[in-house]
């Protein structure tokens, strides 16, 4: 699905990505951890193609996507959630989806209010649907993040952080939203600090550190790893 | 759960029908005027028009597009001198000359977006404002429009205009007041061809890709909108519309100078007055800020510059305590919308009336 070589990103003498070399097959989970700085979102996007890499190549479904813009990488099928959610605050939750399916897909907007509404339902936020989103909740904007993803109808969908700052209840209930999304076959790559979160998805864990990648592997052995726990001594798990 | 109707998504109100309507009437209504106004009324109207039309090409660049110029005068500007330019050298009807106003305006709105989108925020305003005056001074130097100083439309092409032997016959009048109803009659069509295409585009998909575009650009390209495009679609359009109102302005004027039709407080300054007390970002906003913009200029026309201290005094305490305009303000309370852009998901589970579905406008 998604093949990174040697990928690396400085910004003056500041490395954020250093020889990013791993590869994500088709229908796999890969849950990317490590400590704040170590240039996860970074990573999302030169993946996404928000940001340009200095070197090295990425590939989506075997296509040389390097220096594609982030709208074609879209179309190519990534989907995406920002950290800090970016909603289109002036437009209702309703319109947010309207964009992303009528756009991230190509199709007119009669054609997607269908599929719009779905995922409104799936996500939880039908009732909010003519609500302005500049006015919505973090848990809601959260939502929002996911829904407004899923209306691209991605092949790969990259979440950041997505489970941060929710309490237990609001993180389970997104949880499960998460995981039948990829139970429906979509390939997730999934960048969090909340691990029982993470862990309950992901088949596959990445460990980040300095743009560097320290380990990649099964969720039990990374945890496991000395090395894994020494980059996180410290840090709340 | 009884069987729910299917979703759909719905613009329209009441109110935006009524309106539809009102709209109509009024266009014909201004159509027909000529026939009974007095030549002073129709100046009067001609002035709120085209201010009116400025007034809604800067609101869809800041208001719809994010891009907040300081430089709208410089399109003013070239579309009234490529007026004179080809009406004194050339020797073409300053008529059909007009188009090549909004032609002009264009032209220059490639180099001029080319540099200012380098620029974000205040610094793209303070660029598009010093393109506008490298514009100016460039123009000065045009000596065979009259230079510094200015020149008037030669008096054989006023007198001779498509139309206006028509105009002298039909309402009996002289040519100059002739060449005022042809000004006013395009202003009208002007008008109304441009509210009505602001509020087209606003309704198709692009209109939403706009509104995605000036609220968060990363996002909006992470959605596959070419948020690029959106912006050169915009500026250009404007800068279009700008520049043909401002070959319009001045074929009512007949007379011109760089100071003048370059001048940033008249096409510029005025119009953001215009959009922001009336409400940026709506297409009522700009309607009502030219209401209210005459008749302070009507009122306060023997207190020099009083006036413009009353105008910016009245700016601030808007943005201050009504940052959407007075439209926004009554929009806000009332829920109405004349020219309604939202989509209203509606239908499906939002049929069970437990649903807060008319809460929440804008």
């Amino acid at each position: 699905m998604l093949a990174l070589d040697t990928v690396s990103k400085s910004f003056g003498a500041l490395t954020v990505a250093d020889g990013v070399t791993f590869a994500v097959p088709r229908g796999q989970a890969l849950g990317i951890i490590g400590p704040n700085g170590a240039g996860k979102s970074t990573l999302f996007n030169l993946i996404t193609g928000n940001l340009a890499p200095d070197a090295g190549r990425i590939e989506l479904m075997g296509r040389d996507v390097t220096r594609m813009p982030a709208m074609r990488r879209c179309l190519a099928g990534i989907g995406r959630s920002f950290q800090i959610p970016q909603p289109f605050s002036r437009l209702t939750v309703f319109e947010n989806l309207m964009v992303a399916a009528s756009f991230g897909r190509d199709m007119s907007e009669a054609a997607v209010v269908d599929s719009c509404a779905g995922i409104l339902e799936r996500t939880g936020l039908i009732a909010k649907a003519n609500t302005v989103s500049g006015s919505l909740s973090l848990l809601d904007r959260k939502r929002l993040e996911l829904a407004r993803a899923l209306a691209t109808d991605p092949q790969l969908l990259l979440l950041d952080e997505i489970a941060g700052g929710l309490t237990e209840g609001e993180c389970r209930s997104l949880v499960e939203t998460i995981s039948a999304i990829h139970a429906g076959g979509v390939t997730i790559i999934w960048i969090e600090h909340v691990l029982h979160a993470l862990n309950s998805v992901v088949e596959r864990l990445l460990v980040l550190n300095f743009g560097r990648v320290i380990a990649i592997g099964a969720p039990g052995e990374i945890m496991a790893s000395r090395e894994v726990q020494e980059i996180y001594l410290g840090i709340d798990i | 759960m009884a069987h729910s109707s299917p979703y759909a998504s719905l613009t329209r109100t009441r109110a935006s029908r009524v309106a539809g309507l009102v709209a109509l009437g009024l266009a014909v209504l201004l159509l027909v005027l000529p026939a009974f106004a007095s030549r002073g009324l129709i100046q009067d109207l001609f002035f709120i028009l085209t201010m009116l039309t400025l007034a809604q090409f800067w609101n869809l660049l800041a208001g719809y597009g994010g891009l907040v110029s300081i430089g709208q005068q410089a399109f003013v500007g070239i579309g009234a001198y490529a007026l004179f330019g080809t009406v004194i050298l050339a020797g073409i009807d300053p008529v059909p000359a007009l188009l090549l106003s909004g032609l002009a305006a264009l032209l220059l709105a490639i180099p001029t977006a080319y540099f200012a989108f380098r620029l974000q925020g205040a610094y793209f305003a303070i660029s598009t404002w010093v393109i506008a005056e490298v514009v100016r001074l460039s123009v000065a130097q045009w000596k065979s429009v009259g230079g510094g100083t200015g020149t008037s439309l030669p008096r054989s092409a006023t007198g001779s205009m498509w139309f206006t032997q028509a105009i002298e016959t039909l309402f009996d009048v002289r040519s100059a007041a002739a060449r005022d109803i042809l000004a006013y009659w395009l202003a009208v069509l002007l008008a109304v061809a441009t509210i009505g295409g602001l509020y087209w585009l606003l309704r198709t998909r692009r209109g939403l890709a706009l509104a995605a575009v000036r609220d968060t650009m990363d996002a909006a390209r992470s959605v596959g909108v070419d948020a690029g495009r959106m912006k050169w679609l915009v500026f250009l359009v404007s800068a279009f519309g700008t520049g043909l109102t401002g070959g319009l302005i001045y074929l009512q004027k007949a007379r011109i100078s760089p100071d003048a039709a370059f001048s940033v407080t008249d096409w510029t300054a005025y119009v953001i007055f215009i959009v922001v007390i009336g409400g940026i970002g709506t297409i009522e906003g700009p309607i009502i800020g030219i209401i209210v913009f005459y008749a302070l200029q009507t009122l306060l026309a023997d207190y020099g510059s009083w006036y413009l201290m009353v105008l910016g005094l009245i700016g601030i305490a808007v943005m201050l305590f009504a940052p959407r305009g007075l439209w926004g303000l009554f929009s806000d309370r009332t829920g109405i919308e004349l020219f309604p852009v939202r989509r209203r998901l509606t239908g499906g589970l939002l049929s069970h009336p437990h649903h807060p579905e008319s809460k929440d406008h804008g």
